[in-house]
């Protein structure tokens, strides 16, 4: 076995075997899962315990529109704001009041509700939805028009505005810019973590040899450009490890999640619960039921428009060169400081620009085609994360591959530049360094 | 031939010049001495010689063979600086550090089993550094050092941070090597053990080469012409000098100096017609004395 691929080997497998890489590349997935699913889980129990919500309507118009449902029970009273106050509030067990003091077709702001706690968005906009739909109707009335109602309701229309992407064939895709920002900034936000966590442990990997001193040892066997090499390459598998260990367990896990919750639903109870949200759909807006679907269908076909083949492995060249840009340059600081205290005023110059990527990123999701986007994408300490967002929204072929031409020349630069402070700096102690020393190593 | 040569090597350093045209040559199967102060260029001369760091000029021959990357893995280098990798296990780590310097899985294991038999740290195998004291490491790092049979062993400073148990057990082994048919350089400060193992020596001081050659060539030269003698009467000055004189038991213990060019015969004869003499001894400065009076002599 050649030697650098004995380093690779040590450094991969000393810290794939570790407790806390283990523990971390198992929980992530399930903590990732696990939250996701309580959030899901949360938001779908409903507040089974009525609501009481005691009406004063001083027009007496409203006691038709003001239908109980399951959540809420509405009780007309003839009782005065200030007797209601008054009355030993938790004694009287109403969650609201609703004041109605004028026809809401002459004043729109005539009706306000009570409440000793915020008032829930869903009553807001419950009681706004039943109130608003019976003002509308009315004025409509008021027109005197036959048929009018059936007129404004054949009317009413929610386009659906579809975007298409033309293909260089001319073959035409569905794109939603939305799915696109959020593929985008997540496989951006991955890179950005990646490199600063892998890049740290590189850091602290060279320190540490340094620090335990057997670094002499092996570079008596080995030149300091193979060790260092070495290291740069077995934690980069790593973390290629974490990364598809995290997309294998997070895949497997929610398919086991979703096919227990689908197992465990009746179908009853399912199509009861359809009924439910299209009820409320139609009351509380305007949309038409099967919009709902549209949109689902849209989503869909977007994500099947999608060239993942082409993000993950464009995703898998940004990390490395990325990684490797980055890596060589915490090598570097690694070898130039005698403990891991040190390490922090000499990476800080190092987390700039990394920084700086992931507000660049933000904002070239607005504008992925504009001059920020373009320049940040061919830099490269930004390209890496710029480029992994502004890939969604179809990028030149052209600008890709200069984007990655310039990255791996960079990378050859910088490793080559690591190289050279490391060989002097791992056999340097007990010496402050300074960047005008850490310069002069450079040239040595 | 000697096995090591090193000629006329220059290192130079932003601001100062580590090493000044130094050159020295190591015969096969000796053991050398490289002596010197802190910061003379010990350490470098031996980084250079394992082609941890390059020379500026000047070149160093293994065996008459220019030093390749190849040929260092016939060298074994006991780093002043040494460590192991704490988290690391100690079986795991030896076997790690013999794979680096080329040896097979199988060959490395089988020396391995040998040498931890031999020091009886079989037992240590699964143990990770850091439960081990310094001199249990001192071991494992020495084995590591000599598993691969190098032909040409360096220690730098092999016995600072040995205990005395220890440090013996390293100079029986050194022995041993050397019989075994290896050589050995070591640098040290201690003078005691240069004048116990060392058949060559070279001094460095302030970059340059300032004293060399075999250990009891060179204290013969710096001999003080001047001896130990024990008498049954007082001697008297007659063509000698007596520096010291004192009574013991009924005897007369004295230190004497003769002329450079005066024989010992002469010495002695002339003693002879004062009184009778039970022994007689030449005073030969130790290494240490030749040490710090070359050193302080070129600071003069």
């Amino acid at each position: 076995m050649s030697k650098i691929s004995l380093i690779i080997k040590r450094e991969y497998t000393t810290r794939v075997m570790k407790k806390s890489f283990i523990l971390l590349t198992f929980l992530t997935p399930v903590l990732l899962v696990g939250m996701i699913s309580l959030i899901v889980y949360l938001g779908s129990i409903k507040d089974d315990k009525i609501k009481n919500i005691v009406v004063i309507d001083k027009t007496g118009m409203y006691k038709e529109v003001l239908k109980s449902n399951e959540s809420y029970h509405f009780q007309f009273t003839d009782s005065s704001i200030d007797e209601l106050k008054q009355q030993d509030r938790k004694e009287s067990e109403f969650a609201a009041l609703l004041y109605i003091g004028n026809d809401l077709s002459k004043d729109s702001s005539a009706a306000v509700m009570y409440s000793d706690k915020q008032i829930n968005l869903e009553l807001k906009s419950y009681v706004a939805g039943l109130l608003n739909k019976y003002t509308e109707q009315q004025k409509l009335a008021a027109y005197n028009i036959p048929n009018l109602k059936q007129m404004v309701e054949k009317s009413r229309t929610d386009i659906n505005l579809k975007t298409i992407k033309w293909g260089e064939d001319g073959k035409e895709k569905e794109g939603s810019a939305e799915l696109a920002l959020i593929i985008g900034m997540i496989t951006a936000f991955v890179i950005y973590m990646f490199i600063v966590i892998y890049g740290a442990q590189v850091m602290s990997g060279v320190v540490q040899e340094k620090t335990n001193r057997i670094v002499e040892v092996i570079i008596s066997s080995v030149k300091p450009f193979e060790l260092m090499m070495g290291k740069i390459i077995g934690i980069a598998l790593v973390g290629l490890t974490q990364f598809l260990m995290w997309v294998v367990l997070s895949a497997a896990i929610m398919f086991g999640v979703s096919s227990a919750v689908s197992k465990g639903v009746d179908p009853a109870s399912f199509e009861k619960m359809q009924n439910m949200s299209q009820i409320s759909m139609q009351t509380s807006s305007t949309i038409p039921s099967d919009a709902a679907t549209a949109k689902l269908q849209e989503v869909m076909t977007a994500i099947n428009g999608l060239d993942f083949v082409q993000i993950i492995t464009l995703f898998i060249i940004y990390f490395l060169g990325g990684y490797l840009l980055y890596a060589s340059l915490f090598a570097a600081i690694g070898s130039a400081v005698d403990n891991e205290t040190d390490t922090q005023q000499f990476s800080f110059p190092i987390m700039i620009p990394i920084m700086f990527a992931i507000y660049a990123g933000i904002f070239s999701a607005e504008n992925p085609d504009g001059p920020l986007a373009f320049w940040c994408s061919m830099i490269p300490f930004t390209s890496p994360i710029v480029m992994m967002v502004r890939l969604p929204f179809d990028v030149p072929f052209w600008q890709i591959s200069l984007s990655i031409g310039i990255l791996i020349l960079s990378f050859i630069g910088t490793t080559w530049m690591a190289g050279k402070i490391y060989r002097t700096g791992i056999l340097m102690y007990g010496k402050k360094v300074s960047w005008k020393e850490m310069w002069k190593w450079l040239r040595y | 031939m000697p096995l090591l040569e090193v000629h006329n090597v220059v290192k130079q350093y932003a601001g100062h010049r580590a090493l000044d045209g130094v050159s020295l040559e190591v015969p096969e199967n000796s053991i050398y001495g490289l002596l010197g102060p802190n910061g003379a260029g010990k350490t470098t001369l031996i980084r250079i010689i394992n082609r941890i760091t390059a020379p500026d000029s000047g070149d160093v021959l293994l065996n008459g063979q220019k030093l390749t990357a190849d040929l260092v893995q016939q060298i074994g280098y006991l780093p002043e600086e040494r460590g192991l990798y704490k988290k690391m296990k100690i079986g795991e780590q030896a076997l790690y550090l013999a794979q680096l310097k080329g040896m097979s899985k199988n060959d490395a294991l089988k020396a391995l089993k040998y040498w931890f038999e031999k020091f009886e740290i079989q037992a240590w195998w699964n143990k990770k550094v850091e439960e081990l004291s310094k001199g249990m490491a001192q071991k494992v790092q020495f084995i590591t050092t000599i598993l691969h049979e190098p032909k040409l062993l360096i220690f730098d400073e092999p016995f600072s941070g040995f205990d005395p148990v220890n440090a013996d057990l390293l100079k029986r082994e050194i022995l041993e090597l050397r019989d075994k048919g290896a050589t050995i350089i070591f640098s040290t400060h201690n003078m005691g053990t240069v004048e116990d193992l060392c058949e060559n020596i070279s001094l460095v001081n302030k970059s340059q080469i300032v004293l060399q050659g075999n250990v009891a060539d060179i204290r013969a030269s710096h001999a003080t012409n001047t001896y130990k003698i024990k008498t049954r009467q007082e001697v008297r000055m007659d063509g000698f000098d007596v520096l010291e004189e004192k009574n013991a038991n009924g005897f007369f213990e004295s230190i004497v100096k003769k002329d450079l060019a005066d024989s010992n015969n002469f010495l002695l004869q002339k003693l002879m017609q004062q009184t009778e003499i039970f022994s007689f001894e030449e005073i030969l400065p130790t290494m240490n004395d030749i040490f710090i009076r070359t050193v302080t002599g070129t600071i003069n």
